[in-house]
């Protein structure tokens, strides 16, 4: 088998979303307009970084602990698969996650949405995954929130991923959403992405068989990285 | 089979809420020594002030990789502050045959969909004319990927997402 055929090379139209999407105002001024450098085949082939297993505490995965009392809003278990593009498991993978609060309020400085702050949700947490390649949060529903991008502009409820892979090329930042949100096909960046088979691998699936009894829904967000760069000679 | 990849998705204007506890502004691993700054600036000219910029690098060894305390030898982290302005304290990498020291850059911030690959190649070194990145970049845009020096433990380096001084970013 010629493993060079599943090297990752440049990605299928539509699958990614562009720099350059007009419809998000922010983009504008900040894709870069000249054409990519191709990078000779060898250039990216370092592992890491990687994260070893006490990167992270138990407790950093559960944001409703944390605070005097539990958060205000519906407790979510949001859990999921981390697996590279020939469907191989990632154990150990770092997943970072940040979301606003129930009522659509993050807790940060420039965050002047006109919605309470929770005293006791911070909104961030993180894990790694397990010898399987899942992970699982415990978190409440975020709300939506109004921004500013074109009038009466509202992002959908969504959390915020970020996940180290094989290499730096395999490094996601992403957005989870929640399905049937009518908010989804107004939102700019979930439409940036033009292949509709593609964005509907940003939103979650309710899992009633990780729904845990008289505690929590919970919710599927299974996650694709780029694979490690394969060698010529792998598999040779 | 092709598993099908996620989509990339902004990392937004709240970022630092997830991302800060690995922003220590010093690449992991190293001494410190050497302190690299710069601005990044959009397409207007107008400081960005919600960048967070990632690094990796070798050790002086010339060596990917690693654990210190679980977490990943010659990774670094850093966000720009109100003026736009990073700040990263590392060492030199070392190189393999023929590359010339450099880190490699990822960038994230609100307004990109996906982030930015690019590297900062440290001034003045010998093999900056072999290096095989480096030769594929036209030479009249190669500046954006060089530091400059400042004192002997100083380096600066301001990125630019467009214009007539836009970096050299890389196809990921
Ligand atoms: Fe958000």
């Amino acid at each position: 088998m010629n493993d060079k055929a599943h090297a990752p090379g440049p990605v299928d139209a539509g699958t990614q979303p562009p720099y350059l999407y007009a419809p998000y105002v922010s983009t504008r001024l900040r894709a870069p307009t000249r054409p990519l450098l191709p990078l000779p085949e060898d250039a990216m082939t370092t592992v890491g970084p990687l994260f070893g297993p006490h990167a992270v505490q138990r407790r950093d995965s559960d944001l409703t602990l944390g605070g005097a009392a539990p958060p205000i809003g519906e407790r979510l278990i949001v859990c999921g698969s981390v697996r590279d593009d020939r469907g191989r498991p990632l154990p150990g993978a770092l997943v970072e996650l940040w979301q606003a609060n129930a009522a659509g309020r993050y807790r940060h400085a420039r965050d002047d949405h006109d919605a309470p702050l929770d005293p006791n949700f911070t909104g961030c947490g993180r894990a790694l995954t397990d010898s399987a390649g899942q992970y699982r949060f415990v978190t409440i529903r975020p709300g939506a929130y109004p921004w500013r991008n074109h009038p009466n502009a509202w992002r959908p409820a969504h959390i915020h991923f970020s996940l180290f892979g094989a290499g730096l090329l395999s490094r996601l930042v992403t957005q989870m959403y929640f399905p049937g949100d009518p908010l989804l096909p107004l939102d700019p960046v979930f439409m940036s992405t033009a292949d509709a088979r593609a964005r509907e691998r940003l939103t979650a699936h309710f899992d009633p068989h990780a729904t845990v009894e008289a505690y929590a829904l919970a919710f599927r967000f299974d996650i694709v990285l780029r694979g490690a760069q394969a060698t010529p000679f792998e598999g040779a | 089979m092709d598993a099908g990849r996620t989509p990339s998705q902004t990392v937004g204007p709240y970022l630092h809420i997830g991302l800060d506890w690995l922003a220590a502004g010093q690449v992991i691993g190293t001494r410190g020594d050497l302190l690299i700054t710069g601005t990044v600036y959009d397409g207007a000219g107008v400081p960005v002030d919600d960048a967070l910029i990632e690094t990796w690098q070798a050790d002086a060894a010339g060596r990917y990789g690693g654990l210190l305390d679980d977490l990943p030898l010659g990774f670094g982290r850093t966000a720009t502050d109100s003026a736009g302005r990073y700040r990263l304290r590392t060492d030199r990498p070392g190189a393999a045959p023929g590359d010339a020291s450099h880190l490699h850059v990822l960038i994230f911030m609100r307004g990109l969909l996906k982030p930015l690959l690019t590297r900062v190649y440290w001034p003045g070194d010998p093999a900056i004319g072999s290096d095989p990145v480096l030769q594929r970049v036209p030479a009249a845009r190669r500046a954006s990927l060089l530091a400059t020096a400042g004192d002997a433990s100083q380096l600066h380096w301001d990125i630019h997402l467009q214009g007539p001084l836009e970096t050299v970013f890389m196809e990921v």
